[in-house]
């Protein structure tokens, strides 16, 4: 896939207390294309105007529509880099390359041979914390190839979701919380959804630990599973060989050959 | 418009802008964004003579104004190189050269001669400095005695341009330039990563898995630039100059310093595009000052 690098405009910010929702349109008379950006792939950000923020920062896409030239990023101000981007206001350019990646499987509709999924088959989309933010793009294909997938998200307490009244005009959403402040308490893996509905897929991504919990419940179940890991990265290229995560074919590149892997190409001891 | 060309032993380069190994994979890499046509030169990434896998992760940090990394040398192998990547990148219009790391002497000379055979690789960058294996590497670049043996070795079998990639991790890196002159090098280049580490004090633990790493980006370029400079007053083979750099002024300043050529690295990162926008710098820098040529740049101080 043909990667670009240009300057995007904030056409909106949209601050809560836990994130940013951050509108990008990529300018016509930047004369560049506008790619089919997959669920799950992302974008290098540069950082302007921040001493301390050297690299770029990759961010998966939350949404993109083609047509208006749109891309959304969903931003977690937790470090200096993303701080800075969670105050940029509409006007402002930010320089992406893009769009870089692996991203998840998504079925065409009525064609699902290889993956044994088709429009009555259930697929669960499972999130925790800002790690929701490929999934609304990856729920918006699934809808557009017919499948109505459900979300099951985990956050610390209810103030720690993230933009989850998008989610809920998809499809039907499930919760938990580790203070029980919302939904079900405990963690994802312990929902009752998981051992009232057998699903067909499962796509998560979110801290480390809790999609290997996933993976180990998808693994039990004999579910198909994609997690999207967001391990360290400096180029988002494939170049530097820094962001590696061991796979059954060695050291694999996140920015490459992910971010978006099947749980069988891992080597997780769960 | 002035005159680019530089030279490098035999090999003439069309501009003095180069990029570093490790840092722009095999070239094709960033060819989405740049023509890469438009560069003097393309050092690819650290090649043995056996596959390696490299370091466990956490393998990079970032730091103020830089990175650290311990990446390990991990590539496919030297016969990876010439049977998958090679026939790819072979007829790209710049000098395309190999970076041959190893870990005996004999690995450096094996994989040297594998390198030798390929008619479009004009040239060897021998990395006798990296940080971040545990055998060789930079154990090679820090002592004038090992120095001289690994250049020796595949001085005698290698008769195309060699140029030798020094460690800054010395006292006196002048002295290693010289050994490698002695010992018939045709460049040598200068600096790869300084030493270094990053602490993580909520965790009380080392961030990297090596526990210390390569230190790169902007931030290592005065110590850089000293070193470029106390070594073209100390060897008579050209230098290629590196570190930090990350503009054309940046790479005037190393080539003021003394550097025939530059290589940019770390900075690739930031902006993929950044070597193109540096050769035109350099044009625009000369017609403005009036110079024919780059090399009249190179040592250039006015005292």
């Amino acid at each position: 896939m043909k990667k670009y690098i240009s300057d995007w405009t904030v056409k909106e910010n949209v601050c809560t207390h836990s994130c940013c929702l951050l509108k990008l349109r990529l300018d016509e008379e930047e004369q560049t294309i506008f790619p089919d950006f997959i669920p799950g792939q992302f974008v290098q950000v540069l950082v302007e105007n921040s001493p301390s923020t050297f690299l770029r920062r990759p961010i998966s896409v939350h949404f993109a529509d083609k047509s208006k030239r749109e891309l959304w990023l969903l931003i977690q101000a937790i470090g200096e880099g993303t701080r800075k981007l969670s105050e940029l206001k509409p006007g402002e350019k930010l320089n992406l390359i893009y769009p870089l990646g692996r991203g998840f499987t998504v079925p065409k509709k009525n064609e699902n041979i290889d993956l044994q999924i088709n429009s009555d088959k259930k697929l669960l989309l499972i999130g925790g914390g800002v790690g929701v933010a490929p999934l609304f793009y990856l729920a918006c294909c699934l809808l557009k190839s017919g499948y109505r997938p459900d979300f099951l998200f985990g956050a610390r307490s209810k103030d720690h979701f993230f933009n989850i009244q998008a989610f809920e005009k998809i499809g039907k959403l499930y919760l938990t919380t580790e203070d029980g402040t919302c939904g079900e308490k405990g963690f994802v893996t312990q929902h009752s959804i998981l051992k009232s509905t057998k699903y067909d897929f499962v796509y998560t991504c979110g801290p480390k630990p809790m999609m290997q919990a996933v993976a180990k419940y998808a693994r039990q179940n004999d579910i198909p599973c994609e997690v999207s890991l967001e391990n360290t990265m400096a180029c988002g290229i494939g170049v530097c060989l820094c962001c590696v995560e061991k796979t059954k074919k060695g050291n694999s590149c996140v920015c490459t050959e992910g971010p978006v892997f099947n749980i069988n190409q891992l080597l997780w001891q769960i | 418009m002035a005159d680019l060309n530089s030279q490098i032993g035999k090999l003439n380069f069309k501009n003095p802008v180069i990029t570093a190994s490790g840092t722009f994979g095999y070239g094709i890499e960033y060819a989405d964004f740049i023509d890469l046509s438009g560069l003097g030169g393309i050092v690819v990434k650290g090649t043995t003579l056996h596959p390696r896998e490299g370091n466990d992760y956490p393998r990079m940090v970032e730091t103020p104004s830089g990175m650290l990394n311990a990446v390990g040398l991990q590539n496919k192998g030297v016969d990876y190189f010439i049977s998958d990547i090679y026939p790819n990148i072979k007829d790209m219009d710049t000098n395309v050269m190999v970076n041959v790391s190893g870990s005996t002497v004999e690995d450096y000379l094996a994989c040297t001669e594998k390198i030798n055979d390929l008619e479009k690789i004009p040239a060897i960058e021998l990395n006798i400095s990296c940080p971040n294996v545990k055998q060789g590497g930079m154990a090679f670049g820090t002592s004038s005695k090992s120095a001289a043996e690994v250049v020796k070795a595949v001085r005698k079998v290698y008769h195309k341009t060699l140029i030798v990639k020094l460690s800054p991790n010395v006292t006196d890196i002048t002295e290693i330039a010289r050994t490698v002159e002695a010992e018939g090098a045709d460049a040598v280049s200068l600096i790869n990563t300084l030493l270094g580490m990053a602490i993580d004090a909520e965790k009380r633990k080392p961030v990297l898995s090596t526990l210390t790493g390569g230190l790169s980006g902007p931030c290592v370029k005065p110590v850089a630039l000293r070193m470029v400079y106390q070594t073209y007053k100390a060897i008579k083979i050209p230098i290629i100059g590196m570190g930090g750099i990350s503009n054309q002024e940046d790479a005037i300043e190393f080539l003021l310093a003394g550097a025939t050529a530059v290589q940019i690295g770390t900075y690739n990162f930031i902006d993929p595009t950044v070597s193109v926008k540096i050769v035109d710098g350099i044009n625009e820098y000369l017609d403005r000052h009036g110079f024919q040529s780059v090399k009249e740049l190179v040592g250039g101080l006015i005292s």
